[in-house]
């Protein structure tokens, strides 16, 4: 995009005041290079959720921000149910509360390197990945009803995972409020067996070293330590929140005259939050989101029974598992005056600042851990969340790379095996079911995470706390 | 207009196009574009069939409508399709599917299509022939 078109309000904050139909103004964070290198298509649906009703503020972008439906992936906005403010199926996105787990192993690299083949291959083995891969729990429907209801919570209470766990994770572990009957039998039956389930495209699980630590006091109170390694996961609701977007958009799509809400495309589909559409939406989007939680759950507890294998003196305590694609209830202060919004983040992280009451102690002083993803070659990041950051875009940050070219392209570019050969020779173990999927998520089909990373810090979203390098990634 | 399909590109998802002399054969076509997605359609061989059966209010929402119960079937019933036949009847959708399981050795999928958006959905007549096209969440 062109930075002429935009008033620019800071060093890596741009803006497109409100005109036409916008109730508020569209509002990017990102450096010179990389607004110039975001797709135009990102303006264009800022504009159009800056129509929406009840909209609050200003309609976000981070760094990181691209091409999305509806809303931009890397987008944030923020609704008051007071003032006629909606829920979106497209605000959030299909994959709900997908997300991004962080595990300590406590164990230095060379540790993890002389055993790096065996432990990347019992991991593969363990783990289920990549497309029609079913889990070792299969949930009739009474149990359905308890994982919708409990998220990792309820993964706790059936042997996957530690209490201690649960302090680590969004909403400690249990989205409230969620209401498993606004689920349909078939995003049921598309979860049966799904539960502890990677999934495939983007989805990894990444054992990593920290490779540099940026801010000392940070590292030392999410206990991270450099030359020592992690373990990350990211996956997200399966088949179930799949599903559940897909039947509330149309859903959404199809109220829309009944509340008066003028779209100004179909795909920014949206029901007011006291509507029953709206209020339907948000019980299944909250059962899906528990339903993320028990997945990244369950695939802890593998994750941890591989390594009480295979390196049996480490212990896996969770650093933190934020979630990217949710809408969640928050008191935010709108002109003085503090208020609770409908914040929707689609691929943007939720990043609370220092002293924030829903952060455990560990994090009082340092605000939460905000885990950027990366891809298989590259690095990935740790953020800390700032006070800055709520009087920003609602106390959000980006949540990765985001793609620099089409699969297709990436397809046309790499071979699978090529990709996996390289990798090797830099340390790196590739392991996934499908030559085809690895090609098409090779490294450089994907943008440079550190330039996304040091925009969302010079724009005050997060900032740099430590990089982690992979070791070996389990792709979908 | 030659029948056929096509992916076009879209910054983190997939576009898909499907080209036929009526909005059926558009329908049938974008289909094979949906496998063409995860894997390479001539790997899968038509052996078993399943009947769709959907409606919705407009021809492009019975689009979306198509595609999401294929998503669904492919990912409930592990399998994946290669061959299609599809009747509409106005607001009505008859189609017929015909695949296999799915064999991630021989059939080395990429991605999992979690389901089809309204980006850049539309059905219409073109070049003398319809297409029907949407992005698709991948």
């Amino acid at each position: 995009m062109d930075p002429a078109d935009f008033a620019r309000r800071g060093e890596c904050l741009w803006e497109i005041p409100a005109h036409g139909p916008m109730r508020v103004p569209a509002l990017i964070c990102a450096s010179e290079a990389l607004l110039r290198a975001m797709d135009g298509k990102v303006r264009e649906q800022l504009v159009n959720v800056a129509q929406l009703p009840g909209i609050v503020t200003a309609a976000w972008a981070m760094p990181d921000a691209h091409w999305g439906y509806g809303f931009p992936i890397g987008g944030v906005a923020a609704f008051d149910p007071d003032a006629g403010g909606v829920v979106s199926a497209g605000g959030v996105g299909f994959d709900i509360s997908c997300g991004v787990r962080c595990l300590h192993t406590g164990l230095a690299r060379a540790e993890v390197v002389a055993v790096q083949q065996r432990l990347a291959d019992a991991l593969f083995a363990r783990v289920p990945a990549g497309l029609g891969s079913t889990g070792q729990v299969h949930l009739g429907p009474e149990a359905m009803d308890a994982m919708l209801a409990g998220g990792a919570r309820w993964a706790v209470a059936q042997g996957f995972g530690d209490a201690a766990d649960l302090e680590r994770i969004e909403e400690r572990g249990r989205m409230a409020d969620a209401r498993p009957e606004c689920v349909s039998t078939q995003a049921r039956h598309r979860q049966r067996d799904e539960v502890g389930t990677l999934g495939s495209g983007n989805h990894y699980l990444e054992v990593q070293e920290v490779t540099m630590v940026g801010d000392e006091r940070g590292a030392r109170a999410f206990g991270l330590r450099a030359g020592e390694v992690v373990v990350t996961i990211h996956c997200g609701s399966r088949g179930l929140g799949h599903q559940i977007g897909t039947e509330y958009l149309k859903r959404m799509v199809l109220a829309a005259p009944q509340y008066a809400i003028t779209l100004p495309d179909r795909e920014l589909a949206c029901a007011p939050v006291r509507s029953e559409v709206g209020a339907d939406y948000l019980g299944a989007m909250r059962a899906a989101i528990n339903c993320a939680l028990a997945n990244r759950q369950v695939i802890t507890h593998l994750v941890r029974e591989v390594f009480a294998e295979v390196l049996p003196h480490a212990k896996l305590p969770l650093l933190y598992d934020v979630s990217h694609n949710t809408c969640k209830v928050e008191p935010h202060r709108v002109a003085g005056v503090l208020r609770p919004l409908y914040v929707h983040r689609k691929g943007a992280t939720r990043a609370f600042g220092p002293g924030h009451p829903d952060l455990p102690a560990a994090f009082a002083d340092t605000g939460q851990p905000v885990l950027i993803g990366g891809s298989m070659g590259t690095a990935s990041w740790i953020l800390a969340g700032t006070r800055a950051s709520a009087e920003l875009a609602f106390s959000s940050a980006c949540h990765g790379a985001g793609r620099a070219m089409s699969r297709h392209q990436a397809l046309r570019r790499w071979r699978g095996r090529q990709v996996v050969d390289e990798l090797a020779a830099r340390g790196i173990l590739i392991r996934s079911p499908s030559l085809r999927g690895i090609a098409e998520e090779a490294p450089g089909a994907y943008k440079d995470v550190t330039a996304v990373v040091d925009a969302a810090e010079a724009a005050g979203l997060a900032g740099k706390v430590a990089r982690l390098a992979p070791l070996i990634c389990i792709k979908g | 207009m030659a029948t056929g399909w096509e992916h076009f590109p879209h910054a983190a998802d997939m576009g898909l196009r499907g080209r036929g002399a009526t909005p059926a054969e558009a329908f049938e076509q974008a289909a094979l574009a949906l496998t063409a997605l995860v894997a390479d359609p001539a790997s899968v061989q038509p052996r078993d069939s399943i009947t769709i059966d959907c409606a919705a209010p407009d021809r492009e929402l019975l689009f979306a409508d198509w595609l999401n119960r294929l998503v669904y079937e492919m990912a409930t019933r592990r399998m994946l399709f290669s061959r299609f036949a599809v009747r509409l009847d106005g607001a009505r959708l008859h189609g017929r599917a015909w695949g296999e399981p799915l064999d991630p050795a021989r059939h080395q999928p990429a991605v999992e299509v979690k389901g089809a958006t309204y980006t850049a959905l539309r059905v219409a007549p073109e070049a003398g022939g319809w297409i029907a096209q949407t992005v698709v969440d991948v």
